[in-house]
């Protein structure tokens, strides 16, 4: 396995799915370049890369491609297969780990993206609620999985604290606009300790943008969706 | 230590067919519990509080959800026959994108092609087949889409054959002319005795299908 080939990242900076490859290779130690995408614009190189769904991020490795973060993340942890391993060796604890990411991905992202671009009121509203609903439903799996330790991979950062820890620029992106907290000791005190250790992490601090900054980036996206078709 | 398997599905899903393909490979014995949807039992509940969705595969007492993560958990727990994932990370990720792109894409597709009317179906019947035709470049020269024997990509399809007939008699459009590589490949799994003994009958899934029409007041 010719690990030593050159790694490269199609990406962008605001992107908490480009930033998970980042990660898992900043825990491997593999340097990497990343090749950054434009907002609000797909280059000719990405839509080569993944014909499929047109998507960042792609893996570029040697001559093989990778696409679907969580899909390339699981690659980097069994090609770079020496310690610190990124998906438990317990097939039951693996299962686990998947499930609670596939929910991040299938269930809690999409209601952070309705809360923040739903259209209407009642639509934010909603997205809320569910954003709600699942933090509690996360709180409890963090407890379940952490057994005490500061993330949901034990003392080393894992698969599930890549897919969930990728968000939380959003998440406080989303506490601004709507003034309101999402996370907070009350309610989900495990994550809130969890979140300033996994963005305190080493693999994680160089790559998490400011709120700030994303802020900036929403305000940007919402431009360009008003200028481009109406709704269905 | 006996193990104990319990998978808690729904005749006609073709994610509870994945996983009993999965274990009929792998020539585990379960108990096959049958669950009606729009009642649903307290060990469902209990079991995938989450979603309460079939399939759960509960092996000695404990639950694994999501039939995608259940073929793997299947596959990683009894390793030494009947590979479905390749060795190579690299053709594994590719195995892995391609069931990921099957659920993204092929249910919802396929739902609409017979739950739909006049423009939307019409969309519905293009998209289906050129996913189809995707998996069939895919597929390329090779009997299966794991190679030579049954791999988790063929695994997670293979459920969805059985859903064809219902499709192309709705929908008025036949699969094979437009996918003959995919009916050919669907012959190929037919003959293996892990698919041949748990495919529900294509006429039993229409019936099935025409309920649900009538339920949704589409007859």
């Amino acid at each position: 396995m010719a690990k030593s080939e050159a790694v490269k990242v199609v990406g962008a900076w605001s992107s908490p799915f480009a930033m998970r490859p980042l990660i898992a290779l900043k825990i491997k130690s593999v340097e990497y370049e990343c090749l950054e995408e434009e907002i609000g614009c797909k280059s000719k190189f990405l839509l080569k890369s993944n014909p499929i769904h047109k998507k960042i991020p792609v893996l570029i490795h040697g001559d093989k491609l990778v696409c679907e973060s969580l899909i390339i993340v699981e690659y980097i942890d069994e090609v770079w297969s020496s310690a610190p391993s990124i998906l438990p060796s317990d097939p039951y604890d693996r299962a686990i780990a998947k499930f609670w990411a596939a929910f991040v991905d299938d269930k809690f992202y999409p209601s952070m993206k309705e809360s923040n671009t739903g259209v209407g009121e009642e639509a934010k509203k909603a997205g809320l609620e569910k954003m709600v609903d699942g933090l509690a439903l996360l709180e409890d799996a963090y407890v379940k999985c952490s057994k005490g330790k500061p993330f949901f991979g034990g003392n080393q950062l894992g698969y599930l604290d890549i897919a969930l820890g990728c968000f939380l620029g959003w998440l406080r992106v989303t506490e601004k606009s709507l003034q309101t907290k999402l996370l907070d000791e009350a309610k989900t005190p495990g994550l809130v300790n969890w979140a300033e250790s996994f963005c305190a992490h080493p693999a994680v601090k160089d790559v998490m943008p400011q709120t700030d900054q994303l802020i900036e980036v929403s305000k940007t996206v919402a431009k360009l969706r008003a200028a481009s078709a109406p709704p269905k | 230590m006996a193990e104990e398997l319990v998978l808690l599905d729904f005749w006609p899903s073709m994610f509870g067919i994945r996983v009993r393909i999965a274990l009929a490979e792998k020539g585990l014995k379960y108990e096959y519990r049958e669950e009606d949807l729009t009642n649903k039992s307290p060990l469902l509940l209990q079991m995938n509080p989450v979603h309460k969705k079939i399939p759960v595969l509960v092996h000695n007492g404990k639950p694994v959800c999501e039939s995608a993560i259940i073929v793997e958990y299947i596959d990683e727990v009894w390793h030494d026959k009947s590979p479905l994932l390749p060795s190579d990370p690299y053709q594994r990720s590719q195995a892995r994108f391609w069931v990921d792109f099957i659920d993204k894409k092929l249910y919802d597709t396929g739902r609409r092609t017979w739950s739909t009317t006049g423009e939307e179906q019409e969309k519905a019947k293009k998209e289906f087949i050129e996913i189809l035709k995707l998996l069939e470049e895919q597929l390329g020269d090779k009997p299966f889409f794991g190679g030579e024997s049954l791999g988790n990509v063929d695994v997670s399809l293979i459920g969805f054959s059985c859903w064809f007939y219902s499709y192309e008699t709705l929908g008025n459009f036949s699969i094979g002319a437009e996918c003959p590589k995919i009916i050919g490949w669907v012959e190929r799994c037919s003959n293996k005795e892990s698919v041949s003994k748990t495919l529900p009958d294509s006429k039993k899934v229409f019936g099935f299908v025409q309920e649900l029409r009538k339920k949704f007041g589409l007859e």
